[in-house]
């Protein structure tokens, strides 16, 4: 009874060390995103002015504004959008609505899991080879947003399939048999009732695309262009680009106006994260089913 | 049914299947290209060249060994780091966190997933590389190990996310029956839990380390960029340069179609393999373990 007793105590202290670890690692892991993510507020918005916000760059970028590299972001975040949202849904309607698992079916899911896989300076280097060069698009708005597109595709499509696999059966069989064609059944009852999780995949997609430096490295981001862009084959600024910059090859850089870039690219990417979470937990708790 | 409809209806079909078969057809043209602009190399440049540790491509010296060695030392650094702290933080949210901690924790290690790379490797290189200086009195701050430092908190939420998923999957029943025998709740999450868990969990740090490898700005800005071979751990706190930080920093300057651009395609080549080999095995071990799973619930 004893030697028990005293050997539940020890399992007891064990169990107490080892959780008493793992809070440890949890805090150790949150509290640098916080710390990242306060500091860059704190040191950037100072530098954050209207005329920052809505002017060109001057004197070498070390003065005036980052007009050309926001609007730039968001043009490239559009474009890719235009591109990866249609497709990825499709894909994702197929391998959830249409294909039946086989060897097809698997193929397409490792050929996904590749894509997510792709180093993104490789997806940079597929984007010089094919679009800037082969399809003769040079450094362009074009080029950079079919490569992001590509780059973020793996992500909208998983988000998307799982969402549209989460629509109960029941849903489809009911439509089916009102005389409802599979093509209509999924236009008007399963993609509407997916479309809170369809619109959260689609914005983490186009999260990652905002932020990506490598793919627009050789496909369509300018070192310094004070203008903004006018057609689709005209290269741009882009702010992760730009903050890489103005970070490493601008010498007497002012530190104030890189943190302020840093914090304007914090907003536009971290803003679109906390849509989708709002989006996703409100579709959560509004669900009929 | 009117004709027109099922005319539309057929289109709509192919569209759907076409848009689903686009993934292969990506992952096809992505190999094809990098092969298309990195196989010359092999003609231009001799293998002896290659397999060489000196990289110095405007005397023509394209050896890749110290590149590669780059790449395996911070992503080793990397690994240290992102796995105690991906699976501790996992294991954590799966079974010891309450439910509001839970709904805390999960969007704020999506945050860390989020933050684009360039704003790390801009804080790396302004706030944290001078600090290491000063702190390991290091020449520069610039080393290896700020790289594996930083690229360890990139790697962190992909892999708490893949293996929160397994361990989340492991039916209930398994741990209720522990806990009935006995068994501390400790006890059972690493005898039993982990342990049913373990191909969702090695998926997740193969899928990290994947990540690491592949990561390019915060590594081009924080590691220093030097193409020397790392010859053991000590070289941990001296710069180092990787190989996907070489292609971003070097293809804006090459003419099209020279030998140096050649190889630094041949480089994406061999990167694009290496993801390749790392996600389908992964993935192999997620379809075993499906297969695994249905043979158990028929």
């Amino acid at each position: 009874m004893r030697t028990s007793l005293s050997s539940s105590s020890y399992r007891h202290i064990i169990q107490r060390l080892g959780f008493s670890l793992l809070t440890f690692v949890v805090i150790a892991t949150i509290i640098p995103i916080f710390l990242i993510v306060t500091y860059i507020a704190a040191k950037g918005l100072p530098a954050i002015s209207w005329e920052y916000l809505s002017g060109f760059p001057r004197d070498g970028m070390r003065a005036g504004g980052i007009l050309p590299a926001i609007v730039g972001t968001f043009y490239l975040t559009l474009g890719t959008a235009i591109f990866s949202v249609p497709l990825g849904i499709g894909a994702a309607v197929f391998l959830s609505e249409y294909a039946t698992e086989n060897r097809l079916s698997r193929l397409i899911r490792i050929a996904i899991i590749n894509l997510a896989g792709i180093p993104s300076v490789v997806y940079g280097l597929f984007g010089l080879g094919l679009f800037v060069l082969f399809l003769n698009f040079g450094t362009s708005l074009l080029a950079g947003s079919m490569t992001l597109a590509i780059m973020t595709l793996p992500v909208i499509i998983s988000t998307t399939e799982e969402a549209l696999r989460a629509v109960p059966q029941s849903f489809r069989v009911v439509s089916i048999s009102l005389g409802g064609t599979h093509w209509q059944t999924i236009r008007r009852i399963v993609i509407p009732q997916a479309l809170p999780g369809i619109l959260t995949g689609v914005i983490l997609g186009l999260e990652r695309a905002a932020g990506e430096t490598a793919p627009i490295l050789f496909t369509v981001a300018a070192f310094f262009l004070p203008r903004l862009p006018h057609s689709p084959f005209d290269a741009t600024m882009a702010l992760p680009y730009h903050l890489f910059v103005i970070s490493t090859q601008v010498p007497g850089m002012p530190v104030r106006l890189q943190f302020g870039t840093a914090l304007v690219l914090l907003v536009f990417v971290l803003g679109m994260n906390i849509i989708a979470t709002v989006i996703r937990s409100r579709a959560r708790s509004h669900r009929q089913w | 049914m009117k004709p027109s409809l099922s005319w539309s209806e057929y289109i709509i079909t192919q569209l759907v299947r076409i848009s689903g078969y686009s993934a292969i057809v990506f992952v096809a043209l992505i190999f094809f290209f990098l092969l298309r602009e990195g196989l010359p190399t092999i003609g231009e440049v001799s293998f002896s060249t290659l397999l060489n540790v000196r990289w110095y491509p405007i005397e023509d010296y394209f050896g890749i060994l110290p590149l590669i060695g780059g790449s395996v030392i911070v992503t080793i650094g990397a690994a240290m780091i992102a796995i105690p702290f991906g699976i501790g933080s996992a294991i954590f949210i799966a079974e010891i966190a309450p439910r509001w901690a839970r709904e805390i924790l999960k969007p704020f290690v999506e945050i860390l997933g989020g933050l684009p790379s360039v704003v790390l490797g801009f804080l790396g290189f302004v706030v944290m590389a001078p600090y290491i200086r000063r702190l390991l009195a290091l020449p520069t701050g610039l080393t290896a190990f700020t790289g594996s430092l930083l690229l360890g908190a990139i790697s962190i939420p992909t892999i708490v996310s893949v293996a929160e998923d397994a361990l989340d999957a492991v039916p209930k029943s398994y741990r209720d029956a522990a806990l009935a025998m006995g068994a501390t709740e400790w006890q059972t999450i690493w005898r039993v839990t982990l342990p049913a868990a373990r191909s969702g969990v090695l998926t997740a740090v193969m899928l990290g380390i994947g990540r690491a490898i592949g990561e390019t700005m915060t590594v081009m800005m924080v590691t220093g960029n030097a193409a020397i071979l790392p010859k053991g751990l000590g070289a941990l706190f001296s710069p180092v340069r990787t190989m996907t930080a070489t292609i971003a920093a070097e293809m804006g300057e090459v003419a099209n179609g020279s030998v140096h651009y050649h190889v630094l395609f041949f480089i994406g080549l061999v990167l694009f393999l290496i993801s390749l080999a790392v996600n389908i095995a992964a993935s192999a071990v997620v379809f075993r373990q499906r297969k695994r799973s249905e043979r158990i619930l028929s």
